[in-house]
């Protein structure tokens, strides 16, 4: 599901001007690049960094969801909630392979993710109180994700495109099962309406800090949208998710929590879209760099995760071994 | 005369770039290398890709189709997997 504007690159290139020269033009020619193919090394960081961040994001992205499957109101529910959170968790995978074609391994990438080294999506460092948050995050979570993924589906790079493309097509679902869920609060009795204002109040800022830094603070967006990394910039995205958002909360009766909310008909040339207020990037970057609510959560579960399943690796690994002599055994016996 | 068998090499193409390698035959050959170059012949002679994969059929672990349908068939009945199972109104938008 869930990415986000890269988080601290400022990586630029070191190899000398011809060869930058000739690999731009192989971008600007909307040529994919391939993992054996020649690469400037600022790109191939830049590119282990948001794949990484990404797929981090995926796998610390099934703990707030995973926090409600026990308790889902109805075996529907529990089941798409289910199905949600495994599907999260494939999208880690596809996206940790993604980032292995890149020469960095997967003990490396889960290493500087629970050393803090790595980020992930300031999003999941908020907490799921109450039902309605499922809602919240599969409407409002996930659909800013797509606005992002989908134009990933078309980045210059071979194995991330490719495994984007596998991601999107799965999370129509999640942003469906969000909503179905946040109407049937927003039809249901006051208190359950009040619960979905309130998930819609708490989650609404914090979706559209995901898009990241606004374009005039943010340092590595040029690059990236130079590579073709990136296809739109991040305020470009945000405003494509205001304007696709708003009408389905109207739709359901709920409100956007911004009194400076606004139609402007001249916005998005002249086609409209909405004016909003001003984003907390104080917020934000507390959130970034380890201070929002759960992060010491998030990581002390990941690194719980981890420990507990040290011994089934050893015991995996050793399993493999016995059976790989004994296999020779048997050989050496028939020769 | 030796009665050694030439080993089996699985040989994968890549089209074009952004495209995954695809399985489009095998061949044998005595190493690696040979394999490399014979697919080149055979599989690539109208321009058929830019990237060959080759790996050795017995390396290829594969699923056991006795066991196909213990494998393949949960996934018929959990319909809660795909968009359409879900019910939102059209007029939303795109979702």
């Amino acid at each position: 599901m869930y990415s986000q504007g890269l988080i601290g690159a400022d990586d630029k290139p070191i190899e000398n001007e011809a060869f930058v020269a000739a690999f731009q033009a192989r971008i600007d020619a909307e040529e994919k690049i391939e993992p054996n193919d020649p690469m400037p090394e600022a790109y191939r960081k830049t590119l282990v960094r948001q794949i990484g961040q990404h797929a981090h994001s995926e796998i610390v992205g099934m703990l707030p969801e995973g926090n409600w499957i026990t308790r889902a109101p109805t075996l529907r529910r529990k089941l798409a909630l289910l199905a949600k959170v495994q599907d999260e968790g494939g999208h880690g995978l596809y996206l940790y392979s993604a980032a292995e074609t890149l020469g960095v391994s997967r003990e490396q990438m889960t290493e500087e993710l629970l050393s803090g080294k790595a980020k992930y999506s300031s999003i999941f460092n908020y907490p799921t109180p109450t039902w309605a948050d499922i809602g919240a995050i599969g409407w409002l979570v996930d659909g800013a994700a797509i606005m992002n993924q989908v134009p990933l589906c078309r980045c210059s790079f071979g194995p991330y495109a490719r495994a984007m493309v596998r991601v999107c097509r799965e999370e129509s679902f999640h942003q469906r099962q969000g909503y179905e869920l946040m109407m049937a609060l927003a039809e249901g009795s006051p208190e359950q309406k009040e619960m979905a204002q309130d998930a819609l109040n708490r989650w609404w800022w914090p979706s559209l800090m995901m898009f990241g830094p606004h374009d005039s603070d943010s340092t590595n967006s040029d690059q990236s949208m130079e590579w073709k990394i990136k296809r739109f910039t991040n305020d470009e995205l945000r405003q494509k998710f205001v304007d696709a958002t708003v009408v389905q909360a109207e739709k359901i009766g709920l409100t956007i929590p911004d009194p400076d909310l606004k139609w402007n008909p001249e916005k998005n040339d002249g086609a409209g879209g909405y004016d909003f207020g001003p984003i907390d990037w104080d917020e934000f970057w507390r959130v970034v760099k380890g201070g929002g609510p759960m992060n010491r959560d998030r990581i002390s579960a990941r690194k719980k995760a981890w420990d507990d399943g040290a011994w089934v690796r050893e015991a995996a690994n050793v399993f493999a071994d016995k059976q790989r002599q004994r296999a020779e055994a048997a050989k050496m016996a028939a020769e | 005369m030796s009665n050694k068998l030439t080993p089996l090499w699985e040989v994968f193409i890549r089209s074009r770039n952004g495209l995954n390698h695809k399985h489009v035959g095998s061949l044998h050959a005595a190493d690696s290398n040979l394999a490399v170059q014979s697919a080149r012949d055979v599989y690539t002679r109208r321009e058929e890709g830019n990237s060959i994969w080759v790996v050795r059929s017995d390396q290829i672990v594969a699923s056991d189709p006795d066991r196909s349908s213990e494998n393949f068939d949960p996934a018929s009945d959990k319909i809660y997997r795909h968009p359409s199972f879900y019910d939102i109104p059209d007029d939303v938008g795109h979702m």
